[in-house]
This record gives structure tokens, sequence and C-alpha cells, in this order.
């Protein structure tokens, strides 16, 4: 059951998003990103995260989504231009992304029989739920960088402010 | 006070001033000028310093590091050092922009408060034993410095800068936050304290050697090593002449900070596997770094290749131990920041907010008519050479020194080589000065300093001349922070040194 529900959605994120990059108008890009999100999110739902699978509906499926797709309507963008193909980014890019999954996959096919088991029993261990663990721990042991978002949250509307300003 | 928040006092002090900073703006009149903000700004800057010196004191006092907010942050000697330094940074870099964003720039209050609020994000970086603290501080001090670079609106290379170091900056995150999850999944924890007892002795060694290098990739991007350094040329080339000075210090600083807490308490059991990546980071750096410069027609941009080279020197000393690595390594950013934020103040000066010196050519004769900022800006580059009885010789000598001892000696051969080269472009500049104009192509900007800019451009010069002289009494300082550098959990502290 619970492979059958990773090669399935597995396959659709992987899919949304080689289709993410192939389509031409961005409003079918951000659909396709949609699609990623929710396969993505019912991937966390069958490792037993349910508060991130909510979580990644809620604010990146519905919040984020949706401010792509006003932003899109709003600038009113059509279909992209093509400049030329920088030489150097066709010539090492492929191959470069190529070399990265192959070696990520190495390594976790070379590790696949201790995956898993490393220590985090003992971080996880006594796990009430997952809720009443990410908020034990939000409000604990990572109090100061939960608190500490806050200023960057501050830096980046300042930025959005500086960056559209109009010149004087 | 409580201990916690007497651990964050200089980051709550320097946040304060970024807000009262915002509050204020809208307060002024529209066309009135913005100086009143920096000074605020300034004063904020100055009093974190105050604060990251008392640490230093009740840290010294109870001889053994602070803790904090559920040991996500240590205050050390090593972090009192950090906190110092960034502080002096921001500060100079705001005294001599007071009047670079006078005239034509509107939101001169974002900038303050940005510089305030980077400046936190930084410092945050240099104090925390927690990688999530460390992601956290890395991406306040980065998204801030997107947004400097691109401060110079309505020119094509200011927007080219921004844009260009913000998607690169994002993809060289992702790796440091790749790294950082396959750290947690190796170890369970992502607190560097415990990083130094189970990395090592993780069930999945593979992944955790694999964290360590995704780590890696990220930090050099940010500290501009080689071969990760494809974005420094065009983006320093495009920001403003101040926010280079401060982008090619304070950040920098603030991840070496991290880097040593990571590689030599997170990981010391790895040596032999980051060591080899480090030498690799280095060799490369100072190659590509000194023949890129040596190709360069635009000043900044040979700065910006110089930099490259400097991060390629600092990294030979990592492959020290760790006390000669911790104090070489930090006296070098010391030293590096002296000059390298007093070379671009000079540049500030010279060519004003239009910034119309750009090539060597422009830069012919410029003596004549500004020879008290050319001398200036010759004593920089002599240091940036390594000329001794300037702060660059003693950096270099304890870089490669550090490097010796470990045993290392073909990497300081080529460091010294390197050396060699490297006189080549900063003569080249140094002599362009000097000699007289070929014909009369650009102006440099005709106003003098005011008074805040003459004492940050002094500031710089004593710190040069000051590394350069007395370079001893840092050094002892460094020295003896440099072993405390972690805290385990009471019980087991012996077992890490």
């Amino acid at each position: 059951m619970q492979l059958a529900l990773f090669i399935i959605f597995g396959l659709l994120a992987v899919l949304g998003a080689f289709n993410l990059l192939a389509q031409k108008h961005p409003i079918n890009s951000a659909l396709s990103l949609i699609v990623v999100m929710m396969s993505l999110a019912v991937l966390y739902f069958s490792l037993g995260a349910e508060f991130l699978a909510a979580a990644q509906v809620i604010v990146y499926s519905g919040a984020i989504m949706v401010l792509f797709v006003f932003v899109i309507m709003l600038l009113n963008a059509g279909e992209e231009e093509h400049t030329d193909d920088s030489k150097v980014a066709s010539i090492v890019g492929f191959p470069g992304a190529a070399a990265v999954f192959c070696l990520l996959t190495f390594v976790f096919l070379k590790e696949k029989a201790t995956l898993g088991f490393s220590h985090l029993e003992s971080a996880l261990g006594g796990a009430v739920s997952n809720i009443v663990e990410i908020s034990h721990v939000l409000f604990t042991k990572l109090l100061l960088p939960f608190e500490v978002t806050s200023i960057l949250v501050l830096v980046a509307i300042l930025g959005a402010v500086v960056l559209a300003r109009k010149e004087l | 006070m409580s201990p916690n928040l007497f651990a964050l006092l200089p980051e709550i002090v320097l946040t304060i001033a970024g807000v009262l900073v915002m509050v204020a703006e809208p307060l002024l009149p529209a066309q009135s000028s913005r100086k009143p903000l920096g000074w605020l700004a300034i004063l904020g800057t100055a009093l974190s310093a105050v604060a990251a010196f008392i640490q230093h004191r009740a840290v010294d006092a109870a001889g053994a590091p602070m803790m904090g907010f559920y040991r996500t942050i240590q205050i050390d000697n090593l972090s009192v050092f950090f906190h110092l330094l960034i502080a002096s940074i921001v500060l100079v870099v705001l005294l001599a922009s007071l009047d670079y964003f006078e005239g034509p720039v509107s939101h001169a209050g974002e900038y303050y408060a940005l510089l305030c609020f980077g400046a936190t994000g930084m410092m945050l970086m240099s104090c925390s034993v927690e990688l999530l603290m460390v992601f956290i501080g890395l991406e306040i001090s980065s998204i801030s410095t997107y947004i400097l670079a691109g401060f110079r609106k309505g020119q094509a290379t200011a927007s080219e800068s921004a844009l260009k170091y913000f998607l690169l900056g994002s993809f060289a995150t992702a790796f440091t936050l790749y790294g950082i999850a396959l750290a947690f999944g190796a170890t369970g924890s992502t607190s560097i304290a415990v990083l130094a007892t189970m990395l090592h002795s993780s069930n999945t060694p593979l992944i955790a050697r694999l964290a360590v290098a995704m780590m890696l990739i990220g930090m050099g991007f940010k500290v501009s090593a080689a071969p990760f350094h494809v974005w420094t040329p065009d983006v320093y080339q495009g920001a403003p002449s101040p926010v280079v000075a401060m982008m090619s210090t304070a950040p920098k600083a603030a991840v070496y900070a991290v880097l040593l807490r990571l590689l030599f308490n997170g990981a010391p059991q790895l040596r032999g596997e980051w060591l080899v990546l480090i030498q690799f980071f280095a060799v490369l750096s100072m190659f590509i770094g000194n023949l890129g410069a040596l190709l360069q027609k635009d000043v900044k941009r040979m700065l910006a290749y110089s930099s490259i080279a400097h991060a390629g020197y600092l990294l030979t000393a990592f492959a020290s131990f760790q006390q000669d690595a911790v104090a070489a390594a930090c006296f070098y950013t010391a030293a590096y920041a002296s000059m390298n934020v007093g070379a671009f103040l000079v540049l500030t000066q010279l060519t004003g907010y239009n910034e119309n010196l750009r090539t060597l050519n422009d830069y012919t004769g410029v003596a004549r008519k500004r020879p008290l900022l050319s001398a200036l800006l010759g004593f920089f580059l002599l240091s940036m050479i390594g000329i001794p009885f300037t702060a660059g010789f003693f950096a270099k000598f304890y870089a490669f020194s550090a490097a010796l001892r470990g045993g290392f000696s073909w990497l300081v051969i080529l460091g010294l080589l390197n050396s060699g080269f490297a006189c080549f472009y900063y003569l080249r500049l140094l002599i362009a000065l000097y000699s007289s104009p070929a014909s009369e192509i650009a102006e440099p900007s005709s106003t003098r300093p005011s008074i805040a800019a003459t004492l940050a451009l002094a500031a710089c010069a004593l710190a040069t001349v000051g590394l350069g002289i007395m370079p001893g009494r840092l050094l002892h300082l460094l020295q003896r922070s440099a072993p405390i550098t972690l805290q385990e959990q009471p019980g087991n502290s012996a077992s890490l040194q």
C-alpha cells in the first residue's frame, strides 16, 4: 500500500517538475507546481508527518500558489521569450545535474541497509504525536531560530519595499 | 539580566536600532536628509560593540563559555571576536556611506536598517552552535546583502548584480540546507556538540561525509572560494562601493566563524576527508583569483578577483590543527577586513555615487588630483600584496606558517608563488595612480571627504598599520580563545579537547 502510494505520487511529483520546466506559459508552470506540491504532501503523509503534509497543502498549494497566480494575472504575463541559450549552461548544466543525481542515488543506495535506523529513535523517542512533538521542540530547543525568523521576514519585507520603489 | 538575554545582547541592541530606524524614517519630512537615521544606526552598532565587549569581560571572568537558549548559541572568545569584527566593519561602512546616500538616492533609511539587520544575522551565525540557527542567520545576512547589492537602481549593472547574487546565492543556500538535512539524517541532531560525537560513528558514514561536503559547498560559495566564485566579479562590479566593502568582508567573516566551529568542533574526526576538499578550494581559489585578476581592466572586478585569491590564502590556514588554524584564520579575517574595507572606501570617495572611474585607464594620474586618497589606496594595495609592517604581511605569514606546522609545505609554496603573481596587478593599479594621465577621460569626484568618512578611512588605515606593527596582542588573544570553542554537556567536556 505504502509502496504503491510512493510510486504513484513520487512519479507524479517528478513528472510535474519536468512539466513545470517544459511549459512555455507561466500559468501552466504554476499549475504543474501545484501538482508537485500536492504529491509531496501525500508523500509526507505516508511517512507519518501529518503536520508537515497539512502545512504543505495550506502554505504552498494554498497561500504561495495563489500569490503566484495573482502575480501572473496582474503582470499579464504571456508566453516566455527565449533568448539564445548560454553555451556553458547547455554544455555543463545537464551533465552536472545528472552527476549530482547519480552521486546522491549512489550514496542512498549504498546506505540502504542502515538508512533510517541511525539515531533517530533517540531524537524522536517517546513522541506522543507529531504536532505535540513539533510544538514542544519549537518552543524549547529551537525557540531562538523560531523567534529570529521574524527578523528574516522583516528583512524580506524591507527588500520588497526597496526593490519595488520608484526612483525619484 | 537573564543569562539568555545577556548572551544575545549585541544582536538585541542592533535589532532595536534597525527597527527604530524603520520607525523614524516615515516621521522625517520626505525631502529632508536621512543623515539622522544614519547616526542612529551608527549609535546602535557602537552600542552592540560595547555589549560584545561586556560579554568578553563576563566570559573571561567566568573562565568558561556561556550558553543560551537551550544550547543554540554559545558566547566564547571566538564569537566575541567575530561580534566585534562585524560591528567594526559595519560601523566604518556606515560612517563612510553617510554622504554616499545623500544625493539622488531615495530610501536611504532602508539602507541603514538593512545594514543593522544584516549585521544581526552575521553575529547570530558567529555565535550559534546549532545548524538550524546558523541557517537562519545565514539567510538574514544573505537576503539583506542581496538587496543592498541592487541599491543603485537605474543602472543595468546594479540590477544584474542583485539578481545574479540572489539566484546563485539561493542555489548555494539549498546546498547548505541539504547538508544540514543529511547531517540530521546521519546523526539525529543538528547541534554541533552532538555532531562532534556522532558524525564519525554514524551508522551511515557515507551520508555523514556527504553532509559535510554539501555544507562546505554552500559555505564555499558564500566566501567566494573557487570553484564557486563565478558570481563575485559581476556582483562586486554592479554593487555600490560601500556595500562591496561590507559584503566582501563581514558576511565572509561570519561564514569563516561557522566553518571553524563546524570543521574543528563538529567534524574533527573527519579531518582527513574535509581537508582534501579545503585544500582543493584553497589551491584553486589562489590560482583562479590571481590569474583572473591579471586579466581584468575594471578596478572593482580586479579587486573582486583579489578577494577570491585572499579566500584561498585564508583557507590554507585550515590545513593546520585547531589552535593554530583558528588563530591564523581569525587574524586573516581581521587583517583582510581592515585593508579591503579601506580600499573600497577610498574607491567610494574617489568615484562618488556615479562611479565614473571604472577601468585602470580612468585611474591614470588620479594621484595628481587627489594625492592623499591615492596615497591611502596605495597603502591598502601594498598591504594586500603583503609588504612587511602592514596587516597583510602578518596575515599571510600566520596563515602560511599554520599550514607549514600542519605539514603541508607544498600548499605554502603554492601560496608564496601566488603572492608573487598578485604583486603584478596590485602594482599595476598603483603605477597607474602615479603616472601622468594620457588623456583626460574621467574626472575623479572632487568633493572632500566629510569628517565621518575621514574618520572611517583613518580607522581602516590605523587598523592596517596596527595589525602590521603589533600583531602579537591580537594573536595572543586569539590563541587563548581558540581551544574553548565548544562546550559539551557537563560531564564529558574533557573528551573533546
